[in-house]
């Protein structure tokens, strides 16, 4: 069995990127777009500790640590918006909302 | 060798240093060194008076006693300029002003001691004396007129020194407004004199063409009735015995009211060419004298009855200007600045020794308790009455002669009839004052040494004041002439043999004493033996003494006609006038600016503001294509936000 490579967790990174963008773009819901803003974060994560790994550095594996804890932020930060929206507005569906205009 | 004649400008110069010292006293120092304020402007007077009184000893000695200097120009054109004019005339009146001046100031020191605003009273009259001595020695009408101005002023300022007092505030704007009734005369009259003359110096005005100059010299007459208080313009003077006592003596007796005297006398060669004027003088100075005589026979309040008298006399005054006897009628303001000062300073010293009751009804048997003021106001009361041998009684006398002479039967028959009013009003104020029953406080007092020195001067003065003017039939020797012979060489007639019969001097003169004797004794009859006459008269002519009590209702004419009446009818009058000219001219101003209004409004809706729309048009025509971009949904935001990542992306890895 092939060992496991820094190019496997670059390809894993870039799938869920994709994943995470292709989510954002397309789903109507806003608390999937949240999510999948997650897992935009969390590819960047493997990224970096791929890498971190591969230099035998632990620099990388810090600044993950970092964008967890900003995850965390923007999660809180994201679901109150959504609250507030679905308090107002009576929804939570990114295309019935359109404020962001003139 | 420095003389006083030659520096005359001292003589006004000493009053005004003592008002600017008392004046800044008032401002700064408040209340303290009041000792320095008593020393320094009774001081100051004293000095003038000493300085006037050289200067008229060395003018005596000059041919022809006149001495003019001219301090600097001020209108050349007119002739006005600062200039000083002594001679017998403005002597007589400097010292006077001076001496007396200077007596009453000195009474000021006690009897103002405990009032406020102390260096206030003391620098106003002292300014007062300066501007009193600019406006009688002026050798112009100008300068004249600045200091009868500036007396006004003082006047004004002191009738009003009680401020917070309502009716002396009212008291001092009357003054001030009636006599500026009386100064716009003279003020015309200035400007007449340089229309007729081309000048307005005194001694360029003596050779006056007879005829066309009447107008000129009512217009003069107009300016004296203001300021001396004769009918129609008296009525400010009894109000202005709102004023400090000292104050109703030195100006409203004394001085400032002589003033209009002076201008006549000054101006003689204009009255005299114009005989209707001087009758008209005549005739309003005897009107005046029984007029104010017969008011003050009634009234109760002692200052009042003083204020009247003091109409009275001047009227007398006028009368004799009115009939050319110029002279006369300068020697009576000379006796009569003496008593009539000394009955005010007398009545002060009352007032004060009764903590500041003014009525006569509630004096009475003052005799025991104000022996001094009792003894002085006695002599004046019976040098004002014209008993002979004190002064009142030779200047009464030689009006009264002169106006018979003139050949007006009817004004020497008022004229007597008016000195018996005198004697009797008179002694009904020392009856009521200082006779009869005893109804005084107890403590009760003469003022301190400066308020009895005065009085006693200024009883010597009125004894003694008459014996320079005695009459030609008396073939006195000439020191008993001194008067009309100091005074000829500006008035001639002073020296003029008496017309008519010598006997019919002597019948005169016996008729005015009997005259004043009778007053004197119905005065005594009646608050003396008969207390209860006054009372039952009052009863029995209760229409006349209500005419009386209330001085004729002239006040009351004149609230109604000019005060109300004028001011009513012209606020009517101007009501018009602002609705028709000053509000139409309004409204039309705000017609044209409500059209230019419209134009500009047509013109900022279509023309500007059609710019600036089709402006903005033409930009929103040009946004159509642009705003779809900005839908406000946020997915296509993102949509484009991703595009353009990887728009950049494919630029980095394939431009490799």
């Amino acid at each position: 069995m092939a060992p496991i490579t820094t190019g496997h967790y670059l390809g894993l990174s870039a799938a869920l990127l994709l994943i995470g963008v292709a989510g954002v773009l397309t789903r109507r819901s806003i608390v999937v777009v949240l999510m999948s803003i997650e897992l935009i974060l969390n590819a960047v994560n493997i990224n970096l500790i791929a890498f971190s790994s591969n230099s035998q550095n632990v620099r990388g594996q810090i600044f993950a640590m970092f964008i967890i804890a900003d995850a965390v932020a923007e999660a809180a930060v994201g679901l109150g918006i959504l609250i507030a929206l679905f308090r107002n507005k009576d929804t939570v569906l990114a295309d019935e909302v359109d404020l962001l205009k003139w | 060798m420095v003389s006083a004649l030659d520096q005359l400008w001292m003589i006004p110069l000493f009053p005004l240093v003592g008002a600017a010292e008392a004046l800044l006293m008032a401002i700064f120092a408040r209340g303290r060194w009041k000792r320095a304020v008593s020393v320094f402007c009774p001081g100051m007077v004293l000095l003038s008076f000493v300085w006037s009184a050289a200067a008229v000893m060395t003018l005596s000695h000059e041919p022809a006693r006149v001495h003019q200097v001219i301090l600097a120009s001020w209108l050349p054109p007119m002739g006005a300029e600062w200039g000083i004019y002594l001679d017998p005339l403005s002597a007589v009146m400097i010292l006077i002003v001076t001496g007396i001046g200077f007596l009453i100031h000195l009474y000021s020191v006690g009897y103002m001691a405990h009032e406020s605003g102390y260096a206030r009273y003391f620098g106003c009259l002292n300014l007062f004396v300066f501007f009193m001595l600019v406006l009688v020695l002026a050798n112009n009408y100008a300068l004249l007129f600045a200091g009868w101005e500036g007396v006004g002023l003082c006047s004004y300022l002191l009738i009003g020194f009680f401020y917070r007092k309502h009716a002396a505030a009212a008291a001092g704007m009357k003054a001030f407004i009636v006599n500026r009734v009386g100064d716009a005369g003279l003020l015309l009259a200035i400007f007449m004199l340089f229309a007729t003359f081309g000048t307005i110096r005194f001694a360029d005005i003596v050779n006056v063409p007879a005829g066309g100059v009447t107008v000129l010299a009512l217009l003069l007459f107009a300016g004296a009735a203001g300021k001396s208080a004769q009918v129609p313009l008296h009525v400010w003077l009894p109000d202005a015995m709102e004023g400090p006592t000292p104050v109703s003596a030195l100006i409203h007796a004394a001085t400032m009211v002589t003033a209009g005297v002076y201008l006549i006398a000054r101006s003689s060669a204009i009255f005299g060419v114009s005989p209707e004027a001087s009758a008209l003088v005549a005739a309003v100075g005897a009107f005046t004298a029984i007029f104010a005589a017969m008011i003050a026979l009634v009234q109760n309040d002692i200052k009042k009855v003083l204020a009247y008298s003091t109409i009275s006399q001047l009227g007398y005054m006028f009368l004799a200007l009115g009939t050319g006897a110029w002279w006369v009628a300068i020697f009576h303001l000379f006796t009569h600045a003496f008593f009539k000062a000394l009955l005010f300073l007398g009545a002060g010293s009352v007032i004060h020794a009764l903590d500041g009751e003014q009525d006569l009804r509630r004096m009475g048997g003052l005799k025991k308790t104000l022996t001094i003021t009792h003894a002085t106001m006695f002599i004046a009361a019976v040098a004002i009455s014209g008993i002979p041998g004190l002064a009142g009684f030779f200047s009464k006398d030689a009006i009264l002669s002169e106006a018979f002479r003139a050949g007006s039967t009817a004004l020497y028959v008022v004229g007597l009839v008016t000195a018996g009013l005198t004697a009797f009003y008179m002694w009904r104020l020392m009856h009521l004052a200082f006779y009869g029953k005893k109804s005084v406080p107890i403590h009760a007092h003469e003022g301190p040494w400066t308020m009895r020195v005065p009085l006693i001067a200024l009883a010597a003065g009125s004894s003694l004041a008459g014996w320079i003017g005695v009459p030609e039939q008396w073939h006195t020797p000439a020191l008993f002439r001194a008067f009309p012979l100091w005074i000829a060489p500006v008035f001639h007639q002073a020296l003029r043999e008496p017309a008519g019969d010598p006997r019919m001097e002597w019948i005169l003169m016996g008729a005015s004493a009997a005259v004043a004797l009778v007053g004197v004794t119905l005065a005594r009859y009646f608050y003396h033996h008969r207390p209860a006459m006054p009372g039952s008269f009052e009863q029995s002519l209760r229409p006349l003494h209500g005419i009386l009590l209330n001085k004729w209702y002239v006040d009351e004419f004149y609230e109604r006609v000019f005060v109300s009446g004028l001011a009513k009818g012209g606020g009517r009058l101007l009501s018009r006038f602002d609705t028709g000219v000053v509000d139409g001219g309004v409204n039309g101003t705000a017609w044209l600016t409500r059209l230019s209004g419209r134009i500009s409004k047509w013109w900022d809706e279509w023309v500007l503001d059609g710019g600036i729309t089709l402006g903005a048009y033409f930009v929103k025509l040009l946004s159509y294509p642009v705003r779809v971009l900005q839908n406000g949904h946020l997915q296509s935001y993102a949509l484009v936000f991703a595009m353009g990542m990887v728009a950049l992306f494919s630029v980095y890895v394939f431009s490799r």
